[in-house]
């Protein structure tokens, strides 16, 4: 009985010492969530991993006392599994910050449990508005890019050229309905005609059906309200049937530097498209792409998606600098993320909202000719810029309750 | 109704696809005893063979369509020899297995190199451009698959069930102890039919390099389908599954027309019918 006493005493001592190491608690765990295996895994993947890394080494952060792990698991693009995963590493591996989450079905599951478990989710890689509409969470900051940013930027500038009827070619799935749904409303305003719409399943090998169905229905725009694997397959099968050659022209509305680069030149040439990250944008780019690219295994530069892992962990690890400690409050850590403003090598200054949007300026770019490139990875003409506060959906707009109005 | 033409036709190239694809599958099953899932990564391994070619030697599509097969049909036989040939006489489920965790390690390999975007491999000059059907805009390449992939069916079909070679096969197959009595080297034999299977998908892989991404799950998402065109053909059954192959591919066509977001499940559903009315599939005999 007494041995039982004193063992329960210790223990509630040992208890209290490690309460009070709480204190000045200063480890983070950073969990990196996306497709290592499937049709996405070259725009997040291992690179976002890599992306973290990088950003762990160059916050300076270890120097300081901190102590800071990364996990990475590949969700297969699968919502259950997606949760599966991020509920064990809150619970048992106490996760504090969810990076990357790309494939929006995957992302807004995720963002459900982040919010329940007062985690943080900085997103990277999917693209669906309703992460900072009428899905927002004071837990998610919605980092690189969203569907209404790539509808604003590419949708406009197509029927401002004169593409003013428009066909879809949607991802089945929350990506491609809300990607097809803000495109179209951007079309419409503009003073262009949705003609028809036909939805694929994800990750579909053979498109020659739908582009018959989009080539019969003679819009000028077949607008692919898709990613990855199935835009390249689209782009490269769409050549194939004479949908360029016959007048027809593609907007790419979610294309990355990575499906360009597998496309080739020769295929890609002409498409116009927006991202918010090139490797060639400026020194800084440069100098962090080229790091990057030697330590990726098919030296692969970084994709927007990636770039936005680097960038906001930087952002993340500053906040938590300046608490000095005691990260595991989500709801706090991102108010503070969202009081100061941003500045990193990659994305420059910028802000984030009060509904988790993160702003900074988003580029149109056109594919190069093949002549028109000096080399490997030399892809992009910019042909505009959208500052960041006209960019993304205007907080008039926004159904996210975080908004006060 | 011109529309609904061109579905069909559409549907008709893919189907030489499947058709390829399970026509190997039912050889090597047929014969072997064996489901072979590592029939994906060898179509793969098809595609990439003929983009290395391309690239590192600058061998063109004609020369890969005959040489990919061969190599690949090669690294069959090795797998035949050194593993599978082990499994004979066990259980079905030992050769699915063994054969799913090869393709998994072979698509594993391909992926840490080249990522999953793919690569490209143009169509050839020869083969470029289209013509107008009136209904459709057909690519010629796309025609020059159906026609290309009908021969290589038939000629498989005849080789297997009206030449002297086929009929010393199916009779290995049947009795090994008996044919070996003969004279027929049945292991060698069994070995050569390994690649022949192999080589078809190989050559299917070479034949889709042009249309998809050379990709390293593009084997993956195919074999699925391919096994259900098998089940619902009738398992092993030659002629059975080259039919089966290019009508589910038109059924697919159809269905991208009339509901697209069914298009990925028609195929499965389809096979359920079939398990459900004649379990042993469409042409299959009751064993």
């Amino acid at each position: 009985m007494k041995q039982k006493i004193s063992a329960l005493l210790f223990g509630t001592a040992l208890t209290l010492a490690a309460s009070g190491a709480l204190a000045q608690d200063k480890n983070i765990k950073i969990g990196v969530l996306t497709d290592n295996s499937g049709l996405y895994s070259d725009l997040g993947g291992a690179g976002s991993t890599l992306a973290a890394q990088m950003a762990i080494e160059d916050s300076g952060l270890a120097a300081k006392g901190w102590k800071i792990d990364l996990v990475s698991a590949d969700h297969q693009n699968k919502p259950d599994i997606a949760t599966t995963i991020a509920r064990q590493w809150i619970d048992v591996e106490k996760v504090d910050i969810f990076m990357d989450v790309l494939n929006s079905g995957v992302a807004l599951a995720v963002n459900n449990l982040v919010k329940e478990k007062n985690a943080i989710m900085i997103n990277t890689g999917a693209a669906s508005s309703d992460l900072t509409n009428a899905q927002c969470s004071p837990n998610t900051i919605h980092w690189v890019y969203d569907t209404y940013m790539l509808a604003n930027s590419t949708g406009q500038a197509l029927v401002k050229a004169g593409g003013d009827t428009w066909y879809f070619l949607t991802a089945d799935y929350a990506f491609g309905h809300a990607l097809e749904r803000d495109t179209a409303a951007v079309v419409t305003k503009s003073g262009g005609k949705i003609i028809g719409t036909v939805r694929h399943p994800l990750n579909s090998s053979d498109f020659s059906s739908f582009l018959l169905q989009a080539q019969a229905s003679k819009a000028k725009i077949v607008g692919m309200a898709n990613a990855g694997g199935d835009t390249t397959n689209t782009i490269k099968q769409a050549s194939e049937f004479g949908i360029v050659a016959g007048g027809q022209k593609l907007a790419g509305l979610l294309l990355f530097i990575t499906d360009v680069h597998s496309l080739g030149l020769k295929v890609a040439q002409g498409l116009s498209f927006t991202e918010t990250f090139y490797w060639d944008l400026n020194d800084d780019t440069r100098a962090f792409s080229k790091r990057f690219s030697e330590r990726m295994k098919n030296k692969a530069m970084p994709s927007m998606v990636q770039a936005g892992v680097y960038s906001g962990l930087i952002h993340y690890f500053k906040t938590v600098d300046a608490m000095g400690g005691n990260p595991h409050d989500g709801i706090k850590v991102v108010e503070k993320m969202k009081a100061a403003p941003t500045d990193d090598p990659l994305f420059g200054k910028g802000t984030i909202r009060a509904d988790g949007r993160k702003l900074h300026p988003a580029y149109l770019f056109e594919v190069k000719k093949p002549a028109e490139s000096k080399g490997p990875w030399d892809y992009y003409k910019l042909i505009g810029t959208t500052p960041g506060d006209q960019a993304f959906r205007p907080l008039s707009e926004s159904a996210c309750p975080l908004v006060k109005k | 109704m011109q529309a609904l033409y061109a579905q069909l036709l559409v549907g008709l190239i893919n189907g030489s696809f499947y058709a390829l694809l399970s026509l190997g599958l039912a050889v090597i099953f047929g014969m072997l005893n064996i489901i072979n899932f590592a029939h994906g990564a060898l179509y793969m391994m098809g595609a990439f063979c003929a983009y290395f070619l391309l690239n590192l030697a600058g061998i063109g599509y004609w020369p890969a369509l005959i040489i990919a097969p061969i190599v690949v049909g090669i690294f069959g036989m090795i797998l035949e020899r050194t593993m599978l040939q082990w499994l004979s006489g066990l259980d079905h489920l030992y050769g699915l297995l063994l054969t799913f965790g090869i393709a998994l390690i072979v698509q594993g390999v391909f992926q840490n190199y080249f990522g999953s975007s793919g690569l490209p491999y143009a169509i050839p000059d020869e083969l470029k451009g289209g013509m107008n059907l009136g209904f459709m805009f057909l690519p010629i390449y796309r025609g020059w698959v159906v026609v290309f992939s009908l021969i290589v069916c038939l000629a498989t079909w005849y080789l297997i069930e009206k030449t002297r070679l086929g009929a010393n096969l199916r009779a290995a197959t049947e009795n090994p102890t008996l044919v070996r009595a003969f004279g027929i080297n049945v292991p060698r034999m069994i070995t050569l039919t390994y690649g022949l299977g192999v080589g078809l998908a190989a050559l299917a892989g070479v034949l889709s390099a042009p249309i998809n991404q050379v990709r390293p799950l593009m084997g993956a998402d195919l074999i699925i389908v391919v096994f259900a065109v098998v089940v619902i053909g009738g398992m092993g059954s030659i002629m059975g599954s080259i039919i089966t192959g290019f009508s589910l591919g038109v059924i697919e066509g159809l269905t991208k027309y009339f509901y697209p977001e069914a298009s990925n499940t028609v195929v499965f559903v389809l096979m359920v019918l079939v398990l459900l009315v004649k379990p042993t599939g469409l042409t299959g005999r009751a064993a």
